[in-house]
């Protein structure tokens, strides 16, 4: 594929590093700052591989909006103490989930190495997607024509989401003093 | 000097840091840090998605990115309003205090 290799291997690496941190670090803020960097690593390689859109909805939704809305979940309970559950994990249980892991990445890298490549590509090649106006022209007309009904789709599910959220964190009030509300 | 990047290694990186979240998943207690693993796995599928939508030339792959950062960000929403509901419960964010059938 015709991306630069010292970039990818920079922003690969970033991510490498950073998501074994989110794993390792006992603080949750710590956990959340080195995910933001993961995002951002991420974005860095979609921008790469010609995904414009997707790499600016990256940065805006998760970097931006998941990353606030932990931050401030961790602010409010107070629960950005270390806690040690590392440690408190059955030691026989990190042991095998890391194994299970390791052996599921190698056939993964097994599968992906050694697969035929693909059969025939599509009709959206770099030079006809730069011909029709770029990236995000061409999603968001795919967005608009082809996948109007699942786009229609996902706002039914952000508006039961916001309803969902709100009602299972609304705080409950006490039978009797909220006059006769369970 | 590696000319280029092959696209099995890009899918490999992929599913090592889906790997990653996975085993954290497994091995962490703290539900918040298991709710941000969850986040690191669909980043990893996201990049996979993007990676053959690129060697394939279609733009299917995109598409479902797309969709999969709005139910991402919806599940977020509705994964933390759940561990506001279990602190105020269970005074607090780990998983094996989760109990309450047991006893």
């Amino acid at each position: 594929m015709d991306i630069s290799p010292v970039f990818f291997y920079l922003f690969a690496g970033l991510a490498l590093g950073c998501s074994l941190l989110v794993v390792l670090k006992k603080n949750p803020v710590a956990s959340a700052f080195n995910l933001v960097m993961v995002f951002f690593a991420f974005a860095g390689i979609y921008a790469m591989l010609d995904a414009h859109l997707i790499a600016a909805l990256q940065v805006l939704v998760y970097a931006g909006a998941i990353m606030v809305l932990f931050l401030f979940v961790i602010m409010l309970l107070n629960a950005d103490v270390p806690s040690f559950d590392l440690q408190r994990s059955h030691p026989g249980a990190r042991v095998v989930a890391g194994l299970l892991c390791a052996v599921l990445l190698l056939a993964f890298v097994w599968a992906f190495k050694n697969s035929p490549s693909p059969v025939e590509p599509g009709q959206f090649s770099a030079s006809r997607i730069e011909a029709a106006g770029g990236n995000t022209r061409v999603v968001s007309e795919l967005l608009f024509s082809e996948y109007i009904l699942p786009f229609e789709l996902t706002s039914v599910l952000l508006l039961g989401a916001i309803v969902g959220a709100v009602a299972i964190a609304k705080r409950k009030q006490k039978v009797g003093a909220g006059g006769g509300v369970k | 000097m590696i000319q280029q990047v092959e696209p099995w290694v890009v899918l490999s990186f992929c599913a090592a840091i889906f790997f990653i979240g996975f085993a954290g998943v497994l091995i962490r207690r703290n539900i918040l840090v298991v709710l941000m693993c969850i986040e690191l796995m669909l980043n990893a599928v996201n990049l996979t998605f993007v990676t053959f939508s690129k060697e394939l030339q279609h733009l299917g792959g995109q598409m479902s990115v797309l969709f999969i950062i709005t139910v991402a960000a919806a599940e977020s929403a509705v994964g933390l309003a759940l561990v506001i509901a279990m602190f105020r419960t269970l005074r607090g964010v780990d998983t094996d205090q989760i109990r309450l059938l047991r006893e």
